[in-house]
């Protein structure tokens, strides 16, 4: 076996571990870090692939900005066992029904999909280079890329406006 | 990848390893000696010649205490939360161009441990990542006060961030590279971003001392009113990784400011003298020529600390989000009508 793949199975095996625990563990906090550590492990999946701006910028995003505001969110939230709402047995009967509805219908859109892993012809660029991905974002994919900042610029504004609700008597 | 290549690496990042530790050590001794210039007094100057050793005496006195733990069910976590912090602050280091290179044993060696395409984000991903070693530490320290200095921390690190990001953006469309090593190279002679970049670099300063929660940002540590913040709790070596972890990372961004604005390892006549006196000479003059420049920012850190009162958080967030954020976007549109302009 290779390095990489040997770096491959541990990072992958480490991806799923800590997507689980991200599930199963009790304490919110808890499932926050495990979901910390499984973005890390995506990121080590990038580099594996040369994806070096990819990988920092997964980082930088998710690991960096959004986890810590859903940090914030729990320690400010004090979720305690004792106020936890509890849920009747009817949804989770339904949970259960959508979950293997849903898992169908991946396994058989992933058994009749045909992947295309063709020969990439090589052109001698450097697509890890940021220099080279920015060219393509901005022609290629000029308009999907517009569309994708204005779409988070519609958020934000969406955000600020419900947090921002006229206080009542004014 | 031949062996004479895993040394040299070896070699540097231990150096840089070892550089960092021994800044981030004697930071502690120049911090009270500053402090002590500044308010009149004399400062540590029992354990060796003017105090130099008070460092490694303070090292010995923090490992030798005793551990207390608080009653908190999340023993890991109090555990885990001062090793990010350190080892956040420890990483940065691994992509700034101490000088351009050296000549050993017929070898060409670079100064600077990896030189990755997008060093510069490399930084910021760390940078985001250090709130962690916070949060997470207090926390787990299962107490009010502690959890109240780690989000006061965090919200203060994660606005601060966004300032930082948008004030290197203006530089970046200027050097047209996210590699350190490259914005170095641009900067030969006396070609100082600085010059060019006045605003950026006055905001990414700003910004600097608030990612490393120093004063007049300290907020975190507000004694009044948090008595220590989010390391309350901690004693022994864990409260000193904190406090390290602090120095470290002012030592990390003094060099980060002094390469991306001040021309790094670059000083006037370099060229010259590498033509006259070889590469290695040439170098090792760059090498101090970064120490000098980077140990004025420290001393400028500690400046500030003994000069400035602290803010109120209120003012912290009102300079953070409505002075500091539109000011870097206009500084991002100046740069590019600049750049329209002239180039």
């Amino acid at each position: 076996m290779s390095p990489i793949l040997i770096t491959f199975y541990c990072l992958a095996a480490i991806t799923l571990a800590t997507a689980f625990l991200t599930i199963y563990s009790k304490n919110p906090i808890h499932s926050a870090i495990y979901l910390v550590l499984c973005f890390f492990s995506i990121a080590g999946h990038y580099l594996l692939f040369n994806a070096q701006f990819l990988a920092i910028v997964h980082i930088i995003v998710y690991s960096g900005a959004i986890m810590i505001l859903f940090l914030f969110t729990i320690m400010l939230m004090n979720l305690n066992k004792e106020n936890e709402v509890h849920k009747p047995r009817i949804t989770r009967l339904g949970a259960i029904v959508v979950f293997v509805v849903t898992s169908i219908v991946l396994t058989t859109i992933f058994i009749n999909s045909k992947p295309i892993a063709g020969e990439y012809p090589t052109t001698g660029e450097d697509f890890q280079s940021i220099k080279v991905l920015g060219k393509i974002l901005l022609n290629e994919y000029m308009v999907p890329f517009e569309f994708a900042s204005i779409l988070l610029l519609v958020a934000m504004i969406g955000v600020v406006l419900l947090s921002k609700k006229e206080k009542p008597g004014k | 990848m031949d062996s004479a290549f895993i040394i040299e690496k070896s070699v540097v990042i231990v150096t840089v390893f070892a550089i960092t530790m021994i800044m981030a050590m004697y930071s502690t001794w120049a911090e009270r000696k500053v402090a002590a210039f500044l308010q009149d007094r004399v400062g540590p100057n029992r354990a060796g010649w003017g105090g130099l050793l008070q460092p490694l005496a303070d090292g010995m006195k923090l490992f030798a205490k005793e551990e207390f733990e608080p009653n908190t069910p999340n023993k890991f976590l109090f555990f885990v939360g001062p090793a990010i912090a350190m080892s956040t602050a420890l990483m940065t280091s691994a992509v700034i161009p101490w000088g351009d290179q050296l000549e050993v044993f017929g070898r060409t060696v670079q100064l600077q441990a990896t030189d990755i395409d997008v060093s510069l984000l490399y930084i910021f991903g760390v940078v985001s990542v250090g709130v962690y070693g916070i949060m997470i530490g207090g926390w787990a320290s299962n107490n009010k006060f502690s959890l109240m200095g780690a989000v006061r921390a965090a919200s203060q690190m994660v606005s601060y961030e966004i300032a930082m990001g948008l004030s290197m953006i203006a530089l970046l469309m200027m050097t047209g590279t996210l590699s350190l090593k490259e914005i170095s190279m641009q900067q030969s002679g006396m070609d100082w971003n600085v010059f060019y970049q006045p605003l950026g670099f006055l905001i990414f300063l700003i910004c600097a001392f608030a990612e490393t929660n120093r004063t007049p940002f300290d907020l975190a540590e507000c004694e009044s009113e948090l008595i220590g913040g989010y390391h309350t709790e901690y004693s022994s070596m864990k409260m000193g990784f904190y406090l390290f972890a602090e120095y470290a990372n002012m030592f990390i961004s003094s060099t980060v400011i002094a390469v991306l604005y001040f021309g790094g390892y670059n000083y006037p006549g370099m060229s010259w003298a590498v033509e006259n006196w070889g590469v290695n000479a040439a170098n090792i003059i760059g090498i101090g020529a970064l120490f000098i420049k980077l140990c004025f920012f420290i001393f400028f850190f500690m400046w500030v600390r003994w000069t400035i009162p602290r803010f109120r958080y209120d003012q912290l967030m009102h300079l953070g989000w409505k002075i500091l954020i539109p000011l870097s976007i206009v500084n991002i549109i100046i740069t590019g009508i600049c750049i329209l302009a002239f180039k």
